[in-house]
């Protein structure tokens, strides 16, 4: 297992874990959502092949209610 | 020239983004009780485009209810992204370019970077700084900012497709504060006034269209009234009405009185 931060709180996830493999396990659909890593945005293209590293800083942000 | 409203209205959309509009109200999506209840509204508004914010998905919970997206479908509405709850500029930037990952590379944006949380008024410098970012980076920006010509100048001159100055503070509901202003803006305009904030009911809509504005957005007149729907049906009439108006041309205001009636043939 590894720690990274996510939506600013630490979260176990296992080593060797892609973007997409993350978002399966948190039952979030990448239609509605966009994630920054590390400041950077990901394409939802490249969330296969995005693997994540201790201490990864992620964010992922959707859509809600707002003026 | 006589108009028929059916016929002007047919004819009279907002154009935006390369896109014609039929509705020129505009509306939120916040404070709403329900999802159901947000989508009630906006059917029952007829607006086409609506506002939704940015913010942090909730990891582990309530991941059975239905995304905001999914009760208003990007196929059926434009969703246009709001930069709420930023105070520079940096942030206002970043907030638009996740927002156009989300929605598949669209890029239409509402900027608005704030000053500070009581007031919520714009902070202006940064506001053009962030929408000259955000047009060299392809964005299509329509900028709240305050009631302030020359910045509204600022920001048209920046590349916004729409520029968008408060009526009063955002959800004060106090309606239009400086109409005399807001017509120095409309005067110097190349580009659709939408007036955005501070609406409190069905007349202020009216008056911002009246006075030649291209639309009106709001989200706490409707979502804050005691019955949202009904709320809703009125200021879609509300902005129609005004709109007629303003194309019909409003008599000139005099000072005496100007009798309908005809003064011959009054039996003596």
């Amino acid at each position: 297992m590894i720690t990274i931060q996510l939506n600013g709180e630490p979260q176990q996830i296992a080593a060797e874990c892609s973007l997409g493999q993350l978002l399966q396990t948190l039952a979030i659909h990448a239609q509605r959502i966009a994630i920054e890593k590390n400041q950077r945005i990901i394409p939802k293209s490249q969330y296969a092949n995005t693997f994540l590293a201790p201490g990864d800083q992620l964010e992922i942000i959707q859509a809600i209610g707002g003026g | 020239m006589s108009i028929n409203a059916e016929d002007a209205l047919a004819k009279d959309n907002l154009q935006l983004a390369g896109h014609g509009f039929h509705s020129r109200l505009m509306v939120g999506t916040g404070k709403y009780a329900s999802h159901a209840q947000t989508r009630a509204a906006i059917d029952a508004s007829g607006a086409q485009i609506v506002t939704v914010a940015l913010r942090r998905v909730n990891i582990g919970q309530h991941l059975d209810e239905p995304n905001l997206l999914d009760v208003l479908p990007p196929d059926l509405f434009t969703i246009l992204p709001n930069t709420a709850g930023c105070y520079n500029a940096r942030d206002a930037v970043r907030t638009c370019q996740l927002a156009r990952e989300l929605l598949n590379g669209a890029c239409l944006v509402k900027l608005e970077v704030l000053g500070d949380q009581k007031t919520l008024y714009p902070n202006v410098i940064a506001t053009v700084q962030a929408a000259q970012q955000l047009v060299d980076d392809g964005f299509q920006v329509m900028a709240y900012t305050n009631d302030d010509p020359i910045v509204a100048q600022e920001l048209e001159s920046c590349g916004c497709i729409a520029v968008m100055p408060l009526a009063a503070p955002i959800g004060s509901g106090l309606g239009i504060c400086n109409p005399y202003a807001l017509q120095i803006i409309l005067e110097n305009a190349n580009v659709p006034i939408i007036v955005d904030a501070g609406i409190g009911t069905a007349s202020d809509a009216a008056l911002a269209m009246e006075l030649g504005c291209a639309g009106v957005l709001l989200n706490t007149a409707i979502a804050g009234a005691t019955d949202p729907i009904a709320m809703a049906q009125a200021m879609k009439h509300a902005v129609i009405a005004g709109r007629l108006a303003f194309l019909a041309g409003r008599m000139p205001k005099k000072r005496y009185a100007s009798a309908s009636s005809p003064l011959e043939g009054v039996m003596a």
